[in-house]
């Protein structure tokens, strides 16, 4: 310790040795060990009993079988019917979120007032707010039955108003995220596309928005991955029936929604069935584990260029 | 022409959000409010939706908020100081310390569901009561109190710790003295909106069993429920009766949640130093 801290420039520490500093130290690192600690459990909860879950039933078939069925005799263990069920809430989720995100997002960077925008946000935060149990009751009770009424033939369970729902709780998402990407474009751009004779159209569309896109991205891939891994709403309004199906007037069952309504019931702990919840995690894990790796490096890229 | 479109096209997107949160609240007030009385709140749960009380999980749901609090401060903020005071940025476990924190920002809740599940009720032999959920909930909240307080050390100003240092004092007694009263707003603002974010909570409580019937008022070490838990559990049940015994469990749940995030944005605007 010594020769290395003689050889440092400046250090603010005292040479006499302190114990209770020391304490502290160790103490707050123990702290960040929690989180360590956090990362470590997850990847042991989950890896362990899927490769157990991987040895009774191959990968190939789990990856590519269309029918998914863990309690029928014989069971069925092909995922696809959830990750089907997943992608189609995701997409009409996005279908919401991104355009009406990013919209809402221009809006408060570009064209509101410092005062309406003041408002506006912390207005439009209020949504984030909300416990998504509310959103997935609001979807079945109220969205699903006015779907119906203006025409649209809906099951009582189905993915496209738990898509809509869930695009819409999405929007403070995209919207905050896309805001700061924007915000972080210096003025000097936006004077310059002025002093050329551009409008505000032109100035917002073609020189902000592809200013800022990383960070657009990133905060469409978040929300992504956000919808992927959402639960109380598709459990509540989507349904719980895997079938394989690309229409989202029927009821979908997505991973998520899958791992709540077999976790939660009495499973026998090692049987087969116990341990599809942890495959099945497995794959969701990865899956947004990848997009918020994607999100952070597109973030991390627009801070480097501007700040 | 064109921008006057576009202009709407805005306003519109924008309006999606607020319509649809105006009539989230209008359709949870005009169905759940003449269910809003004593029995509510005092009751307990029933299969009959005209008996039927929360008071079990609103319990339940105030004691893990004080459990959550105490575990997750200490905790959250104890990480903040280490890597904003003490880690030497340039070690490869400090930076892998801060992508961790990063990457169980976004894990799915659920996910930490399967966690406790797997180690705090099953493993450690917890079982599925009240202490399990707090301490699944802690985990859950902790890397965002964590960045929170990040944010709020790192803006105190460099002078105020020189200030410090040249007058003689250590490393812990600048943290302690002059950082921290400082950063508090801000770790207060982040700690009262992970709480919020915790207690509205569904998915990971479902998987720890937090789904059941509970008719007496939650222990520690017992079996318990939760207030979004027992409106999950309400929203389930057949017969509109019981849908409108939700829809008055959500205005009970909405209240408090959004008035720890109205506090939460109070205090910010309030205190909120410019250095």
């Amino acid at each position: 310790m010594a020769a290395p801290a003689a050889a440092r420039a400046i250090s603010l520490e005292r040479s006499r040795f302190r114990p209770g500093e020391l304490l502290i130290r160790l103490l707050l690192g123990l702290c960040a060990l929690v989180s360590v600690a956090t990362t470590i459990g997850i990847v042991v909860a989950l890896l362990q009993p899927a490769i157990d879950f991987f040895r009774e039933v191959s990968i190939v078939d789990y990856l590519t079988g269309r029918e998914w069925a863990p309690l029928f005799e014989p069971p069925h263990f092909g995922v696809q019917p959830l990750l089907v069920g997943t992608f189609v809430v995701t997409a009409v989720a996005c279908a919401v979120a991104i355009p009406c995100g990013l919209g809402s997002a221009i809006f408060l960077s570009e064209y509101a007032r410092p005062r309406v925008r003041g408002f506006l946000k912390p207005a439009l935060e209020i949504l984030a707010g909300i416990p998504t149990v509310v959103f997935g009751y609001f979807a079945l009770t109220f969205v699903t039955p006015l779907l119906r009424d203006i025409g649209i033939q809906v099951e009582i369970f189905n993915g496209l108003s738990a898509g809509l729902v869930m695009g819409v709780m999405l929007i403070p998402t995209v919207a905050s995220l896309s805001e700061d990407a924007m915000q972080g474009v210096p003025n000097a751009l936006r004077d310059g596309a002025y002093a050329l004779g551009s409008n505000k159209l032109q100035v917002a569309t073609r020189v902000v928005v592809p200013a800022a896109l990383s960070g657009i991205v990133a905060s469409f891939v978040l929300a992504i991955s956000r919808a992927v891994g959402e639960t109380m709403i598709v459990l509540i309004a989507a349904g719980q029936q895997p079938t394989f199906t690309w229409d989202p007037r029927n009821a979908v069952e997505t991973m998520t929604a899958f791992i709540a309504a077999t976790g939660n019931g009495d499973v026998p702990r090692g049987s087969i069935e116990y341990k599809t919840i942890f495959a099945v995690g497995l794959t969701l894990f990865v899956i947004t584990f990848v997009m918020n790796v994607i999100a952070t490096r597109l973030v991390r890229r627009y801070r480097e260029v501007y700040e | 022409m064109k921008a006057a479109v576009f202009r709407a096209f805005l306003l519109l997107s924008l309006a999606v959000g607020f319509v649809t949160l105006g009539a989230l609240l209008y359709d949870v007030f005009s169905k759940g409010l003449p269910l809003l009385d004593g029995r509510l709140l005092t009751g307990l749960p029933s299969s009959l939706a005209e008996e039927a009380g929360a008071r079990p999980a609103i319990f339940a749901t105030i004691e893990m908020g004080l459990l959550l609090i105490a575990f997750v401060v200490p905790i959250g903020v104890g990480t903040a100081i280490y890597l904003e005071e003490y880690a030497n940025k340039e070690r490869w476990y400090n930076r892998l310390l801060e992508v961790n924190i990063a990457n169980l920002a976004a894990v799915p809740s659920i996910v930490y569901g399967i966690l406790g599940l797997a180690f705090l009720v099953r493993g450690l032999g917890l079982g599925r009561v009240l202490l399990a959920g707090a301490m699944i909930l802690t985990l859950l909240v902790l890397p965002t109190v964590i960045i929170a307080a990040r944010e709020a050390i790192r803006a105190v100003p460099s002078s105020i710790r020189e200030g410090a240092y040249a007058l003689g004092a250590t490393r812990w007694q600048v943290v302690w003295r002059q950082v921290l009263p400082a950063a508090l707003p801000g770790i207060a603002t982040g700690a009262i909106l992970a709480l919020s974010r915790a207690l509205g909570e569904t998915a990971p409580l479902i998987m720890i069993g937090a789904l059941t019937y509970v008719p007496f008022n939650p222990t520690l070490l017992g079996e318990f429920t939760a207030l979004p838990v027992q409106i999950y559990d309400w929203i389930g049940q057949p017969g509109d009766d019981f849908r409108a015994l939700a829809a008055a469990g959500i205005i009970v749940l909405l209240g408090i949640v959004l008035t720890l995030n109205a506090v939460a944005i109070l205090l910010r605007n309030r205190y909120q130093k410019r250095w």
